[in-house]
């Protein structure tokens, strides 16, 4: 069976998160590796990680790219918190304010590259110090979060068989919430016409221009997508740590962009797909993983993804130079 | 600089010049910034001499703006050469880290240290080089690799721990001050006349901004643009590891989590104001420090009023995304159009993209 070129990155990193579980599970197969349960941890623990990368993915795929994801996500659990433990507003509407922030801040930040032309990278990196900025100035303190409501949101779980049996295994709401963004992003980049937009633009701009798509729009609204998943993340950081915190999400961005990359979206923008980022997260959070059940420091792990991050990035360069692509 | 020859002499030839020079709009806006603290902000102006070494606002800009305008002349070449480097920041880090895990758990003498660690930093600094040149990753993430490595390997190598040391040679560094003034500020003078006198002395300058401008047209100019954008990267990292140096001494202590944390974007930043173009072209090395100066002292101002450094962000993120503005085509056609519709000239398109 021949295999579409395109697919070929993709199949790749499949092969190499398989690889990667097979060689941990038989390392620390007296932990259970291969139980659902761990697998479900798996989601869980990289829930953050893997919404923001949905969206980075879109942003990737445009051609661009977006480094304010983990400010914004840190903004939005500070906004959640500040606005239920000192505002007394119920989780139900603080939840839905603080994905509207989020939005806006992307999509203004989709405005500014729209209409200015300046390069994405400095409009979100200024975006990155604003959003942390903005988060300082709105409380100077990481608040924890006690609500009836809130913690009732956070004990959200599907049991996954029937609940009686102790030998069933529990889907958290932080892993519904991934899996969800997975499904929508991969439906929306792939049926739906916003999503069609995005890859003609990342594949060629001009290209794009000249068929009639509305090219501004879209690039507008990807930084307002890649804002509002950024939020949603901060939402489930506040639900996994009951707080809203600013030390959380540093050097997410990093995370994001290799979990991207790792699933086989080309950084030049145009090839990729949402799946090959589920499966660049799950390959990241088993390193991750791994690093922890290892003792690694928070140092070493941060120098681990990056060298991880590294090596498929000059993969793609060697794979992608025989294209004819311009430099 | 042919522009401003072909002008007439006399005095409104030279105000015509000056106006035209790049290094003018910064200048303005760091006299119109001074001026207004002077009379705004209390004590700002006070200058005083104590012990043989002059204290107050002024000096203190002088002196803890000298990381950043080292920061600045390296990314002025970087950006030069049509890249960036966000990783700077980490690089300080680390270089901070080695010369003081040398000096403390080593044993090593002060030189020793400072040159090791100037070579990790040129290291680093060599291999984002490396990445963006002969792998051919884009700068952005190649640098952006090196920003959570470098911290990385600084907190690996310190085991998270903040290093305290003793070694009055090495303070001196920071806190030293000769003639009165603070060693800082003559250590950015001379590196900075270094890096003029390259520039405007020697044909580098001319390939650096050859590079920048149309890299295909240098390449086939017969110019080694790799080795030149490497050469660009490596003294970044250089720089970068000499403000390490002068951040670790000024506080006697690695900080590994803290130092340069954020400093990309005020170098960034800098260099933008000082006129050099984020597309590459001519480097304009005197207005990234002006624009570093104008940094600094906003940084200093607003902590005198109170404002916690966290906060400060918001006001660099604006300044950031005003400062492109005026330097992108996008407001020069705003006006343009009001002009015409008000019935008057449109200004001549004065940069070409």
């Amino acid at each position: 069976m021949r295999i579409p070129r395109r697919h070929r990155p993709l199949l790749a990193s499949v092969a190499a998160l398989v690889a990667l579980y097979g060689v941990a599970a038989l390392r620390y197969g007296d932990e259970g590796f291969f139980t659902l349960q761990v697998f479900i941890n798996l989601l869980r623990n990289n829930s953050v990680l893997g919404i923001v990368a949905v969206g980075m993915t879109f942003v990737i795929l445009s051609g661009g790219i977006d480094l304010s994801v983990g400010a914004l996500m840190s903004l939005s659990s500070v906004v959640i918190g500040v606005l239920i433990m000192e505002y007394h507003w119920p989780p139900v509407l603080a939840i839905p304010a603080a994905l509207a922030l989020g939005t806006a801040v992307g999509l203004g930040m989709g405005c500014i590259i729209r209409f200015t032309g300046i390069k994405p990278f400095i409009v979100t990196l200024a975006g990155m110090f604003f959003a942390r900025g903005l988060g300082f100035l709105i409380h100077l303190e990481s608040v924890a979060i006690y609500h009836p409501q809130h913690e009732w949101l956070a004990m959200l779980a599907i049991p996954l068989g029937a609940p009686e049996l102790p030998e069933t295994v529990f889907l958290p709401i932080t892993a519904i919430l991934f899996l969800a963004v997975v499904l929508i992003g991969a439906y929306v980049s792939l049926f739906m016409r916003f999503g069609r937009n995005v890859y003609a633009l990342g594949g060629n701009e001009e290209a794009a221009l000249l068929m009639g798509l509305p090219v501004g729009r879209t690039k507008a609204w990807i930084y307002g997508l890649s804002g509002f998943c950024s939020a949603l993340a901060g939402v489930v950081l506040t639900l996994e740590l009951s707080s809203g915190s600013h030390i959380e999400g540093i050097a997410l961005e990093l995370d994001a962009i290799a979990a991207v990359v790792v699933g086989g979206t080309l950084l030049t923008g145009g090839v990729g797909s949402v799946f090959g980022t589920l499966v660049g997260v799950l390959i990241i959070g088993i390193i991750l993983n791994v690093m922890t059940y290892e003792d690694f420091s928070a140092g070493l792990t941060k120098v681990a993804i990056g060298l991880l991050l590294l090596v498929f990035v000059v993969l793609q360069r060697l794979l992608t130079r025989g294209a004819a692509r311009p430099a | 600089m042919t522009l401003e020859e072909s002008r007439p002499a006399g005095l409104r030839g030279r105000w015509a010049a000056a106006r035209h020079s790049p290094v003018f709009w910064p200048l303005l806006a760091l006299v119109i910034l001074l001026l207004y603290n002077i009379i705004f902000t209390p004590n700002f102006a006070r200058l005083e001499i104590r012990e043989g070494r002059a204290f107050g606002s002024l000096v203190d800009i002088l002196q803890n703006g000298a990381p950043v305008m080292l920061l600045a002349t390296g990314m002025t070449l970087v950006i030069a050469v049509a890249g960036i480097d966000l990783s700077v920041g980490s690089v300080m880090a680390l270089a901070g880290a080695v010369a003081a895990l040398l000096m403390t758990e080593h044993n090593q003498s002060v030189p020793a240290a400072v040159i090791a660690a100037l070579a990790v930093a040129l290291l680093v600094g060599a291999w984002n080089g490396v990445l963006v040149t002969y792998v051919g990753l884009q700068p952005i993430v190649a640098t952006l690799v090196m920003l959570v490595m470098g911290r990385g390997i600084a907190l690996a190598l310190t085991q998270d721990q903040k290093v305290r040391f003793e070694v009055p040679a090495f303070e001196f560094i920071g806190t030293g001050a000769v003639l009165g003034l603070p060693v800082p500020i003559f250590i950015v003078v001379g590196v900075a006349l270094l890096v003029l006198l390259v520039l405007r002395k020697t044909a580098l300058g001319l390939y650096i901004e050859a590079v920048g401008s149309n890299a295909r047209a240098a390449r086939l100019c017969g110019l080694r643009v790799h080795a030149i954008r490497l050469l660009a990267y490596s003294f970044a990292g250089l720089c970068a590891g000499v403000a390490g140096l002068i951040a670790t001494a000024d506080i006697k202590e690695a900080d590994v989590a803290n130092c340069g944390l954020y400093l990309e974007l005020d170098a960034i930043l800098a260099v933008v104001i000082g006129g050099t173009a984020l597309t590459g072209g001519r480097p304009y090395l005197l207005g990234s420090l002006v624009g570093a100066v104008i940094m600094q002292t906003l940084t200093v101002m607003l902590q005198m009023r109170g404002v916690i450094t966290e906060h400060t962000l918001i006001i660099k993120a604006g300044m950031a995304i005003v400062v492109c503005l005026l330097q992108t085509r996008a407001l020069e056609t705003v006006v343009n159009r009001l002009r015409q519709r008000t019935g008057r000239k449109p200004v001549p398109q004065a940069r070409s993209t």
